[in-house]
């Protein structure tokens, strides 16, 4: 912390009264940063209003339809091409989706994690990997299953692959963040036991770090529902999100838009219902 | 006895593990998930990103075009975020345990929040197609709304950290609504909330690929329109594009949070 004007009047030997009044807020380092930052987000946020794609369409009517819209969906919502048994099976597929790769993402990030964790593994292992999924990360979801759609065609498999690969780079991260919490002096322990690497990691680091895995993977599940519903109208991945995409953008229902929307946002509450619960539990 | 726990231990995470894998089967029968298939599909697209997902010489002749949808795409999921916060922070006022003002205030815009969180940014993107078409306005309101409802409970989850304390000791004073917010809480959660903007942005990019296939603007069009004529070396370089503005906005939001905190 550097500041940048420190002297107060009593230091510098005048009289305190007539001295100049004593700055209460100092420019720090961080002050200035934050200060820079707000200005910067505030000028590229003007820059975009000036630059946008407009498109000759007008911002109040757009914002007076759009309210209307919400009107219809949220107050008339009806069942027209799908019915509400369709409608369950297909929130069903979106679920399952969701599961499949919750799990399998799951899976393969425990063993990524274990040599991510630093103290588990070596350093530059464990950077490589970080920066591997880091880079995995950064290729949205959406052109993951796309790219795998070229060669596996559209459907469960490349939405399922390609959906996995966040959720791996994602349990990676939070799975080796909590190993790297471990308390060193239990792996020494072991260690001097004679211990072999996978006895430490099945009987310790597993063991102390279940629960909060556990609920990590949870959270993920509660993304990738949101993640399933988003693939099914963008990627043909198929489930509810489907149905929505064929709605707006061929049969132009609303109502029934309004009735797949209910039936996905019960869903979401309950799980982040469930998720806010699993978080408490293990906070306490 | 003690054989007997640890034995008790090993069956139970039998069961557990058993239950999982039906889960998984069950699920697989449901979405047609063929476990063959997929196994066999990984190679195969290895072996295609290779031979056909680069950038090649055509492609670079695009750079003009992709680089200024990026940047609409770019400055749609900043002003998205930035807007949305300052909206976030106000209903995070209200529903915030510490700063509410009323009860009835507080539940109303909790249940907003919450409402606009657990919509996906997809179905938003949808509804509003209707009402704005395909113009940057539509993305733009789309990662409005999700940031929105993103950013206000994350910034309800950090008013309710940081004020409690020196809230109830300004009230105590008789401070006034207004300088308990101005002269408390607000600058002692400022850099959590300027951390949790930046990280909204990232995430605004990522999702403004998805919008944009879905509404035709921004990056999202640009990667549909090469992907759909199967002009895969200029869509690899929009997939490059984004990455990189991706690692870039991570790296200076890193940057911003040490030199913050």
């Amino acid at each position: 912390m550097k500041m940048i004007r420190t002297a107060g009047p009593a230091l510098t030997g005048r009289d305190p009264f007539t001295a100049k009044r004593i700055r209460i807020k100092l420019l720090t380092r961080s002050a200035l940063v934050i200060r820079m930052t707000i200005l910067m987000l505030a000028l590229l946020t003007l820059l975009g209003f000036l630059t946008f794609n407009y498109q000759g369409v007008n911002f109040f009517k757009g914002v007076a339809a759009t309210l209307s819209n919400f009107k219809v969906i949220f107050i008339q919502p009806a069942f027209a091409h799908v019915t509400f048994q369709g409608a369950i099976g297909e929130l069903l597929i979106t679920l399952s989706l969701g599961i499949l790769t919750t799990l399998l993402g799951a899976v393969i990030a425990l063993f990524l994690s274990l040599f991510a964790a630093k103290n588990l593994s070596n350093r530059m292992t464990s950077n490589i990997v970080k920066e591997l999924v880091a880079i995995i990360r950064a290729v949205p979801t959406v052109l993951w299953v796309l790219i795998f759609a070229v060669s596996a065609g559209l459907g469960s498999v490349a939405a399922v692959i390609g959906m996995s690969f966040h959720s791996i780079s994602y349990l990676t991260k939070a799975y080796s963040e909590s190993f790297e919490e471990m308390d060193r002096g239990t792996i020494e322990a072991l260690e001097g036991c004679g211990a072999s690497w996978w006895q430490i990691v099945w009987q310790a680091v597993i063991p102390s770090s279940l629960t909060s895995m556990i609920s990590w993977t949870f959270i993920r599940f509660e993304v990738n529902f949101g993640v399933a519903v988003a693939m099914g109208a963008a990627a043909g991945a198929g489930g509810i999100g489907y149905d929505m995409f064929m709605d707006s953008s061929y049969y132009y229902n609303l109502h029934e838009m309004g009735a797949i929307a209910y039936f996905i946002l019960i869903v979401a509450m309950i799980l982040e219902y469930g998720s806010v619960k699993i978080k408490d539990k293990i906070r306490a | 006895m003690k054989h007997d726990l640890l034995y008790r231990k090993k069956a139970q995470s039998l069961v557990i593990l058993l239950i999982l894998v039906v889960i998984a089967y069950l699920a697989m029968i449901i979405t047609q998930f063929n476990i063959f298939q997929s196994l066999v599909s990984i190679p195969k697209a290895i072996v295609w990103s290779v031979t056909n997902f680069y950038p090649n010489a055509s492609a670079l002749t695009k750079i003009p075009d992709i680089w200024s949808r990026l940047q609409e795409t770019l400055l749609i999921s900043i002003a998205a975020a930035s807007v949305a916060s300052v909206f976030a922070f106000v209903f995070a006022l209200f529903g915030s345990r510490v700063t509410e003002v009323n009860r009835i205030l507080a539940l109303i815009s909790r249940f907003v929040a919450n409402v606009f969180r657990n919509i996906d940014v997809s179905i938003w993107a949808l509804v509003l197609l209707f009402s704005f078409g395909q113009s940057s306005l539509t993305g733009y309101f789309a990662l409005f709304v999700a940031s929105f409802g993103f950013l206000t409970r994350a910034f309800m989850e950090t008013i309710d950290e940081v004020g409690a304390d020196s809230v109830e000791a300004l009230r105590a004073t008789g401070a006034s609504y207004a300088s308990i917010v101005f002269q408390a809480v607000l600058p002692m959660s400022v850099p959590q909330l300027i951390s949790w903007v930046l990280f909204m942005i990232e995430t605004n990019i990522r999702s403004a690929t998805l919008v944009g296939i879905l509404t035709g603007s921004g990056i999202g069009f640009i990667f549909d329109l090469y992907y759909k004529g199967m002009d895969y070396h200029s869509a690899s370089l929009v997939v490059l594009s984004i990455v990189l503005s991706i690692l870039i906005t991570e790296w200076i939001s890193n940057y911003v949070r040490r030199a913050m905190l």
